[in-house]
C-alpha cells in the first residue's frame, strides 16, 4: 500500500456514460455524462443521495443495464455491451440477494461453479473465503437460519470467491443496525487490504464514505460533482451542493473586489470583507458564495476585530462541543462549533452581542 | 387466499346481530348434502335415502365393477396427460409474463390467458365440440387425443394462476446475483428458477389435475362413444337410478380431490 493511488494501473474507467430510461410517457436521465477513473485496489466510494444515479452507475460497471452512450472500460478492455456473466466483476447487493434454497457453502461456490473451476479447487477456495469473512463454522447453515450481519458475511463471502477484479458494493450496510454496520466497515477495510481487490462502494451516507474511502466521487441528479480523497472533499468543496452534503457548512455570499496573483478579496458587506489566498479556482463571476466549516469559525465578544458581527441566537451543549446560532447583522444565520477544552470553557449568553471570527485559509469559494 | 392474522382486535363482526346464526347456516348449506352423501355411501341398503345399516359393501361394487375401472382408468390418463401439458405450457407462459423486460401489451396477454376463466364453460364445450368435429370429419381420427387437447386447453389458466402468483413474489434479485456470479441465462434457469418456483409448478398441476378430473360439461360434449370419464360415467349412471355405488364413487372421488387440493394449499403457503 506504499505505492501512492496516482501511480496505480486504472481498474475501472468510466468514459462519458450517459445512461437514459425511456418508457412511454416520459424519460429519465439517470446519468449524464458521467467519467471517472477507479485505480486498482482502490476503495473507491460513489456517494450521493437515493436517486442521485450512484446505483446505476454500479449496475453499468457490473452489467446489468448498459450506457445510452460512452463505455465502460475494465483494465482497458471495453466491457461496455458484455453481459454480466462474462465479467470478472462481483456484486454484494443492498439485501445481500442470497440464494434461499441453497446452503451457505452452496452459495459461496455457486460463482466457482459456474466458472467450471475444480472440485478440489473450489472446496479450498469457499474453505479461504468463509474463513476470511469468519464463517467456517456456519458452512452447512441454511441462509434463513442465519443473522443479518451473518448473511452480509456470506454475501461478501459468496462475491469474493471467484477472486473478482472489482467489488461492487450497492449500499451493503444500510440494512444492519448501527454497531453491526461499524464492525462491518472495520471488516471490509481489512477484507479489502487482505485481497488486494478494488473495491466500489454505493452509499448515500457520508459519515461512511468520509471514513472508509481511498477517493470518492460526490453524485447529485446524474452528474459527478467531485472527485477526491475524504479530506479533500471535506476541507475544498467545489460546490454549494458537496459542501452542504457532507458535514455542515456556512455560506455567505459576498462580492469579489479585487484580485491579484496571491489574494483575493471578498467583500460581504461594506463593512466586512476578508481577503482570501487567490488560486483555488479561476474566478469570473464577481458574486460568488463562500462555505465555512462551523468548526472552523470562533467566538469573540470583542466585535469590532470580528469579520462578521451578530447576536447570538441559541446555544446548544453537545458535550465535546457546544452549538452556537448567531444571526448576523444581515439577518443571515451562521452556526459556530466551538470545542470544550476543560479550563478554557467559553460561554456566550443567548442575546449577547458577539463576532464571528474566521480564518481565510478555511474559506473556500464555490463555483455556481 | 392464505388466512390473514393481522386481525382487527378492535372490531369483530361477531358482535353483529344474527351473525354467528348466518355464518353456521352458510357451512350447513355447503357442507349438510356432501355429508349425507358421503354417510349413504357406508349404506348396506340399496336405497339411497334409507338407512339399512353399516356396510362397505358399496366400495367393495364400485371397486370390482369393469366399467368403473376402465373409466377411471381413463379419466386418471387424460388428468395426467392434460395436467402435465398444461402445467408445462402455463410454466412456460408465466416466464414469458413476467421475464422478460416491460413490453407493449403485456396486459393483454395476462387477460388472454385468464379470460378462459370467465368464459362459461358450455360455450367453450360448444365451440370445441364444433371445431373438433370439422378436424375429425377432415381427418376421420376419433381417438382420445381430442379429450386430452379440450382439458389441456381449460386446465392451462388454472395451472397458471399459482405459477404466476410464486414468479411474481420472487426477488428478481435472486437471478440477476446468478448472473452477477457466472451463470449463463440457461443456467439461471436452471439453478435458480426453477428450483425456487417449483412448489408453484407443483400447485399448479394439482389444480390442474383435479380440474380436469372433475370436470363434466366440456368432457360431455367432446367425447366420442366409449370414452367416459369417471364424472360422465356416474352422469350417465343417475339417469338409470341411483344405488349408494354412486355415493361411493363420488365420495371416494371427494377424497381425491380434497387430498390435492390440501397438498396445493400446503405448497402454496411454502
Amino acid at each position: 500500500m506504499s505505492d501512492p493511488i496516482s501511480q496505480r494501473q486504472i481498474a475501472v474507467e468510466i468514459d462519458s456514460a450517459t445512461k437514459i430510461f425511456e418508457s412511454e410517457t416520459s424519460s429519465v436521465t439517470a446519468l449524464d455524462n458521467v467519467s471517472l477513473k477507479i485505480r486498482e485496489n482502490e476503495f473507491f466510494t460513489l456517494l450521493g443521495p437515493s436517486g442521485c444515479g450512484k446505483t446505476t452507475l454500479l449496475r453499468l460497471i457490473a452489467g446489468f443495464e448498459h450506457p445510452t452512450s460512452g463505455r465502460i472500460r475494465l483494465y482497458q478492455e471495453d466491457i461496455t455491451f458484455l453481459p454480466p456473466y462474462t465479467r470478472p466483476v462481483n456484486t454484494v447487493f443492498q439485501n445481500y440477494a442470497l440464494f434461499p434454497h441453497m446452503t451457505v457453502r452452496q452459495n459461496v461456490s455457486f460463482g466457482l461453479e459456474m466458472l467450471k473451476r475444480p472440485k478440489g479447487e473450489i472446496e479450498k477456495t469457499v474453505d479461504e473465503v468463509l474463513n476470511l469473512v469468519r464463517m467456517e463454522e456456519l458452512g452447512d447453515r441454511q441462509t434463513s437460519d442465519i443473522s443479518g450481519g451473518q448473511q452480509q458475511r456470506v454475501a461478501l463471502a459468496r462475491a469474493l470467491a471467484p477472486k473478482p477484479k472489482v467489488l461492487l458494493l450497492d449500499e451493503s450496510l444500510s440494512a444492519l443496525d448501527y454497531k453491526l454496520r461499524q464492525d462491518m466497515q472495520i471488516e471490509l477495510k481489512r477484507l479489502q487490504h487482505e485481497t488486494g481487490i478494488t473495491f466500489v462502494f454505493v452509499t448515500h451516507d457520508q459519515e461512511e464514505a468520509l471514513t472508509m474511502s481511498d477517493r470518492m466521487a460526490v453524485i447529485n441528479e446524474g452528474r459527478v460533482l467531485q472527485v477526491g480523497t475524504p479530506s479533500e472533499i471535506y476541507n475544498f468543496p467545489t460546490e454549494r451542493f458537496v459542501a452542504e452534503f457532507i458535514g455542515d457548512s456556512n455560506f455567505l455570499e459576498g462580492q469579489i473586489t479585487e484580485q491579484n496573483e496571491t489574494h483575493v478579496r471578498v467583500q460581504f458587506s461594506p463593512a466586512s470583507a476578508v481577503e482570501l489566498p487567490s488560486g483555488q479556482t479561476l474566478l469570473s463571476a464577481k458574486k460568488v458564495t463562500v462555505a465555512v466549516r462551523p468548526e472552523q469559525a470562533t467566538l469573540t465578544s470583542a466585535t469590532e476585530q470580528a469579520t462578521l458581527q451578530g447576536v447570538v441566537k441559541s446555544m446548544v451543549y453537545f458535550g465535546t462541543h457546544t452549538h452556537y446560532v448567531v444571526e448576523l447583522d444581515s439577518g443571515d444565520e451562521f452556526t459556530v462549533h466551538l470545542q470544550n477544552i476543560r479550563g478554557h470553557e467559553l460561554h456566550y449568553e443567548n442575546g449577547s452581542r458577539i463576532g464571528v471570527m474566521l480564518d481565510p485559509a478555511a474559506m473556500q469559494i464555490l463555483k455556481d | 387466499m392464505l388466512v390473514a392474522k393481522n386481525r382487527n382486535r378492535e372490531f369483530s363482526v361477531r358482535y353483529l346481530p344474527g351473525f354467528s346464526s348466518m355464518a353456521i347456516l352458510c357451512f350447513v348449506l355447503l357442507y349438510a348434502p356432501i355429508v349425507a352423501l358421503v354417510i349413504y355411501s357406508f349404506n348396506s341398503g340399496t336405497n339411497i335415502a334409507l338407512w339399512e345399516g353399516f356396510s362397505l359393501q358399496w366400495y367393495v361394487v364400485a371397486w370390482e365393477n369393469e366399467l368403473v375401472q376402465e373409466v377411471t382408468f381413463r379419466s386418471l390418463i387424460v388428468a395426467s396427460i392434460a395436467s402435465v401439458t398444461a402445467t408445462t405450457l402455463a410454466t412456460m407462459a408465466a416466464l414469458g409474463t413476467t421475464r422478460t423486460r416491460n413490453y407493449r401489451g403485456q396486459m393483454v396477454i395476462y387477460a388472454v390467458i385468464n379470460q378462459p376463466l370467465m368464459v362459461p364453460e358450455i360455450v367453450t364445450g360448444v365451440a370445441l365440440l364444433i371445431f373438433f368435429a370439422i378436424i375429425k370429419a377432415a381427418t376421420g381420427y376419433h381417438g382420445l387425443t381430442y379429450l386430452v387437447a379440450a382439458h389441456t386447453a381449460f386446465c392451462i389458466p388454472f395451472a397458471y394462476m399459482p405459477i404466476r402468483a410464486r414468479l411474481e413474489g420472487m426477488d428478481g434479485i435472486l437471478e440477476t446475483a446468478a448472473q452477477d456470479l457466472y451463470a449463463t441465462p440457461v443456467q439461471t434457469l436452471r439453478r435458480i428458477t426453477l428450483p425456487l418456483l417449483w412448489p408453484g409448478i407443483l400447485a399448479g398441476l394439482m389444480l390442474a389435475f383435479v380440474i380436469s378430473l372433475d370436470d363434466v360439461v366440456i368432457t360431455e360434449l367432446v367425447k366420442s362413444a366409449g370414452q367416459d370419464t369417471l364424472p360422465t360415467y356416474m352422469l350417465g349412471q343417475l339417469r338409470r337410478g341411483i344405488t349408494p355405488e354412486v355415493n361411493a364413487i363420488s365420495s371416494a372421488l371427494l377424497g381425491v380431490s380434497v387430498l390435492l387440493v390440501s397438498i396445493f394449499f400446503i405448497l402454496r403457503t411454502r
